[in-house]
């Protein structure tokens, strides 16, 4: 009996944490020639889930922001040299718009699922 | 005998080497040498073929000349007094010589009128960048109080009266009458036309030998390297397409915040082309800088403070009297060839 509940108690963690590791990813985005980008590659439009995180890192050598002025979300993560990153966790589903301040040809559409 | 000569040859390779590393130390060795632009500087300055220009409105001889004739056309004003090239005047650069800008009435407006040089490529018009194109921009000065304080509904009236007006509209937007949408495309067309022209820089970067003189090569070096110019002033415009606060005096003017509030971009500005900007003092947006060296000077000083929100890529530069002036000298070798620009006849009533 008291084993039992050890044992099921161990397995509600263990799935929390499968089931957090399984849903809730890490993203790095870079900031690089004045344009968001992921794996290599430009992008204007991301997809993620609800939890996800994106960690917004600077590769350029001059300072950049990103901010995002959405009836979904609000943040503003003002400005940070090469090298230095900072996350967003995205909670809640649907379409918000993040840009650069500085720079704001620097623009990106992240669809929350 | 061999101890002498062996003794002979190592003092000659110090001499040698001595003197070479004078020459490596001393600040004009890369200017005296002239290596020319490297490849990198090449791909990042070349000016670009191509003048970048909407689909709906394409250039035209026929688009560009009508957008001449009204932007030097003063009957677009409310006085009938003031034109486009009132404040942007090709004589001063496209711009007009004052610290800020006077307009209807002669009344002293806010902020120092642009040039409108290589506005083809800028991704917003305007300091605090409100209009996003030039059609965006183009009706604005003729409607604002200040500036030419003319109703466009009159004006369109008042063009339609002018016979030579109406076939020119006709030949350059087929159908489509005298209107507000063909007024702002037509000037924008005639915009888009007016782009720097070959400067030294430019004959420098097609490995032209002697195209900039060595102080200028030297400022170039400054400019990417030590006083860090590019991180804001990058590309064949020299500009980032960005806004940020260079640390101006406080003159209440709080720039791209009153359009987007992110508290980086309070009192920021627009970055400006460099192109020509030798012939457009006084220089920012609140024009308080009479010439090149004293805007350098600003830049040494890490600017001034300012609503305590200073772009960090502003910072004391600590360069040298010889790295200042070879600055200027750079900025003055961005001076296009000189473009002879006519003056339209404007078309008059019958
Ligand atoms: C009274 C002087 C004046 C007149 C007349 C005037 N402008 Fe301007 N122009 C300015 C000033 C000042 C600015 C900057 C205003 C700002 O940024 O808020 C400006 C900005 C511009 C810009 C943006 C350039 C840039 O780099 O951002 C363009 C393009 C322009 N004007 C075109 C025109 C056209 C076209 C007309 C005629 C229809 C015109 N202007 C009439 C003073 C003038
Ligand atoms: C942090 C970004 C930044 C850096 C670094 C920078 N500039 Fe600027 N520059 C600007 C902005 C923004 C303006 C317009 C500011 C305003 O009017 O408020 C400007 C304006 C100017 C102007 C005046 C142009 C005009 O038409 O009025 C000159 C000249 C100039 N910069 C040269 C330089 C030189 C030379 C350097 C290097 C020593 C430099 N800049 C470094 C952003 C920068
Ligand atoms: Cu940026």
């Amino acid at each position: 009996m008291k084993t039992a509940t050890i044992y099921n108690i161990l397995l509600v963690i263990t799935t929390t944490v499968l089931a957090l590791g399984a849903e809730a990813a890490e993203i790095t985005v870079l900031q690089q020639d004045k344009s968001f980008v992921k794996d290599g590659e430009q992008i204007e439009v991301l997809t993620v889930k609800a939890g996800d995180t994106i960690n917004f890192q600077n590769d350029d050598p001059f300072f950049h922001n990103v901010f995002c002025l959405s009836d979904l979300e609000t943040f503003d993560l003002g400005s940070y040299p090469k090298g230095e990153s900072k996350p967003v966790k995205f909670d809640k589903p649907g379409v918000v718009e993040v840009e650069c301040a500085i720079h704001p040809q620097m623009y990106m559409e992240v669809t929350v699922e | 005998m061999i101890e002498k000569l062996e003794f002979r040859a190592a003092k000659t390779l110090a001499v040698a080497s001595s003197l070479f590393l004078v020459a490596l130390l001393s600040p004009s060795f890369v200017a005296a040498k002239d290596m020319g632009p490297t490849a990198e500087d090449v791909e990042k300055y070349r000016r670009p073929m191509e003048i970048p220009q909407p689909k709906n409105n394409r250039m035209t001889p026929e688009r560009i000349e009508l957008g001449k004739v009204l932007f030097f056309d003063p009957r677009l004003s409310g006085s009938n007094f003031i034109s486009c090239a009132t404040c942007h005047n090709p004589a001063l650069g496209w711009s007009d010589g004052q610290p800020t800008a006077v307009g209807h009435g002669m009344e002293v407006l806010g902020r120092s009128t642009p040039t409108i040089l290589n506005t083809a490529y800028q991704r917003f018009q305007f300091w605090d960048g409100r209009a996003r194109t030039l059609e965006k921009q183009a009706l604005g000065p003729i409607e604002a109080e200040g500036e030419m304080f003319q109703a466009l509904d009159d004006l369109i009236d008042e063009l339609k009266a002018i016979p030579g007006y109406e076939d020119m509209f006709e030949h350059a937007y087929p159908g489509e009458g005298v209107s507000k949408k063909t007024i702002a495309k037509a000037i924008s067309s005639f915009e888009r036309s007016v782009v720097a022209t070959e400067s030294p820089f430019d004959r420098w970067l097609k490995g032209v030998k002697g195209a900039m003189n060595d102080s200028a090569i030297r400022g170039f070096q400054v400019f990417k390297g030590k006083a860090n110019c590019v991180a804001c002033h990058d590309g064949f415009n020299f500009s980032d397409n960005g806004f940020h606060n260079i640390g101006l005096p406080d003159n209440k003017d709080q720039g791209r915040f009153s359009i987007k509030p992110i508290k980086v971009l309070k009192g920021a500005f627009k970055t400006p082309t460099l192109r020509d900007v030798a012939l457009t003092a006084p220089y920012m947006h609140n024009g308080q800088f009479n010439t090149l060296m004293e805007v350098v000077e600003h830049y040494n000083r890490g600017g001034d403070k300012n609503m305590g929100n200073l772009d960090p890529n502003m910072k004391k530069l600590g360069l040298s009297k010889k790295e200042k002036k070879d600055l200027v000298e750079f900025l003055h070798a961005l001076i296009g060839d000189p473009q002879e620009v006519t003056v339209p006849t404007l078309p008059v009533k019958k």
